[in-house]
């Protein structure tokens, strides 16, 4: 029997007048890695901002393990386990690696045991950051301040990872090793909502997919189905 | 010694005391920017509270070394109930509503000083102690600048120890430069501000123990000029950026301490108006200040 993590139903996100997010229904089980995938502007960003209370959604209903996370605070909504790596990675530039590090561990209960822990666990899964420790943040290469932004993240040893464009702006060489240290987190048992405009290596590491467009979700299913559906593959994946 | 240079050195003992009184209130507006994107023209206020608050104790009989400390403590006080009563319902305003804001909180306190306590200057008890100097040859040095660099050097090593060593200096550090991002790492934004709130009132209350303590009053206006000045240094500095403030705070009491003290007599009322000329000369060359803030024109809470 699988566990439902998240449970979105029916969510609406505006601002002002501009409907970004139309009434879209979808979930995310224990273990899984889940695509949310689409253009640019199609709503992918502001879907995972509702569901972190940064914008409060117009209506709809976000369910976390039995918590419903719509008017939460953003810092309450992160300490119940999830937490999102924002796009564009949005590591603190003015301090270390460790410090940015140290940071995330603000949600757990118990800090003071579980920061060395966590932390010596991030630096097994990303033995760069190790390296780089006292570095300030703002001077570590693209791929690096990705790391350290997933790594952030996965301090407060959360349920759910959401994780935004991570591959953005990366060079391609530089997005296969963040995309194979997704796969490695999966094993690690960490569930993940992966929003990407790559859909052709989200479906690759991906369960199950979703596809929206102009704020709506028109396509979904498992990956294998979406990478060779017509709609996925005319629009997104260039084949003939 | 010579006559010249025993000048030279009393001089900038009086530019290191009066720049560290700058430099704590500079420091005390910075902090709330960095995090709040908002200049609190109320924090002049702060000192006025803590002068009054001296007073009182004075009165009551208590001495100095607790007078001191508690006139910090009420400041710190005021200034988390500010933060709670006035600027939290403002918080997600424009900038513009939250300075407005900020003149009615510093208009509103002045008006009950003037109502309640006094319209006129009100004199604050000192210890003996503070009227005294220390003789070095021909130098002398008074005992209260000694205290005042001293302190002010003490405040300086303990905050930037919180900010750099402690968790929540880190939290705050990180709300600074990026506050969505910090409130994703589950820092709580209520409890940041809060707490940008209460070191900005203890270092106004520091600052106002060294201000008084230099004029034995306190009258309900008195800490008007002293923040138009943090608020030069503070921009002379580079807006938001704490260590910019501090610098800003004493290269401000370098230059009027300095142009006090070497302008020839016929162009001393013109020093203010030549210190002012200085600042704009320098903001000229480094149009962000001294030591800029890293976050520069990101977005704020």
């Amino acid at each position: 029997m699988t566990t439902t993590l998240l449970d979105v139903k029916g969510l609406c996100v505006h601002y002002g007048a501009v409907e970004a997010v139309r009434d879209i229904n979808f979930s995310i089980n224990e273990g899984e890695i889940v695509a949310l995938l689409g253009a640019n502007g199609a709503g992918k960003s502001s879907t995972l901002n509702a569901i972190v209370g940064l914008v409060p959604p117009h209506s709809g209903s976000v369910t976390f393990v039995g918590n419903d996370l719509v008017g939460q605070a953003t810092e309450a909504v992160v300490r119940l386990g999830i937490t999102l790596t924002p796009e564009g990675r949005r590591v603190f530039g003015s301090l270390t690696v460790e410090e940015n590090l140290l940071l995330g561990s603000f949600p757990l209960a118990d800090p003071k045991t579980q920061r060395a822990t966590n932390l010596e666990k991030m630096f097994s899964l990303f033995p760069i950051l190790a390296e780089r420790r006292q570095q300030i943040a703002g001077t570590l290469s693209g791929g690096q301040q990705q790391m350290l932004a997933i790594a952030r993240s996965l301090m407060s040893s959360p349920r759910l990872l959401l994780l935004d464009e991570p591959s953005l702006g990366l060079a391609p060489q530089i997005v296969d090793t963040i995309f194979d240290q997704i796969v490695e987190l999966r094993a690690a048992g960490i569930t993940i909502l992966l929003v990407e405009q790559n859909v052709a290596m989200s479906l690759e590491v991906s369960d199950r997919g979703y596809l929206m467009a102009s704020g709506g979700i028109v396509a979904e299913g498992t990956s294998e189905q979406l990478s060779s559906s017509s709609i996925v593959e005319q629009a997104y994946l260039g084949h003939e | 010694m010579d006559g010249e240079l025993g000048i030279f050195i009393q001089q900038t003992v009086n530019a290191i005391s009066l720049g560290g009184t700058y430099a704590l209130l500079a420091l005390g507006l910075a902090i709330i920017f960095s995090i709040m994107g908002m200049i609190n023209f109320a924090h002049g206020e702060l000192m006025t509270i803590t002068g009054y608050a001296l007073m009182y104790c004075g009165l009551a009989g208590l001495p100095f070394y607790i007078s001191a400390p508690l006139a910090v403590i009420v400041a710190t006080g005021a200034a988390v109930l500010m933060e709670r009563i006035a600027f939290r319902p403002v918080r997600n305003g424009s900038a513009a509503s939250m300075l407005v804001t900020s003149f009615a909180v510093a208009i509103i306190l002045q008006t009950l000083f003037q109502n309640l306590i006094s319209t006129r200057s009100k004199a604050v008890i000192l210890p003996d102690i503070f009227a005294q100097s220390v003789h070095f040859g021909d130098l002398s040095i008074g005992i209260n600048q000694i205290l005042s660099i001293s302190l002010t050097v003490v405040i300086l090593v303990l905050l930037n120890w919180f900010l750099r060593k402690t968790i929540l200096g880190m939290a705050m550090r990180a709300a600074a430069e990026d506050f969505s991002v910090a409130r994703l790492m589950g820092v709580r934004a209520n409890a940041v501000i809060a707490g940008a709130f209460a070191i900005s009132g203890a270092l106004a209350g520091a600052a106002g123990v060294l201000w008084v303590a230099q004029r034995a009053s306190v009258d309900p206006l008195m800490g008007f000029v002293p923040v138009l000045k943090a608020f030069i240094a503070a921009i002379l500095g580079g807006l938001g950026s704490l260590t910019g403030a501090v610098a800003g705070g004493f290269a401000l009491g370098f230059i009027e301490i300095y142009l006090a003290a070497y302008l020839p007599d016929h162009i001393q009322p013109y020093k203010e108006a030549l210190a002012l000329g200085l600042v704009i000369a320098i903001l000229l060359v480094r149009p962000n200040g001294l030591i800029p803030a890293a976050t520069i024109g990101k977005e704020k809470v």
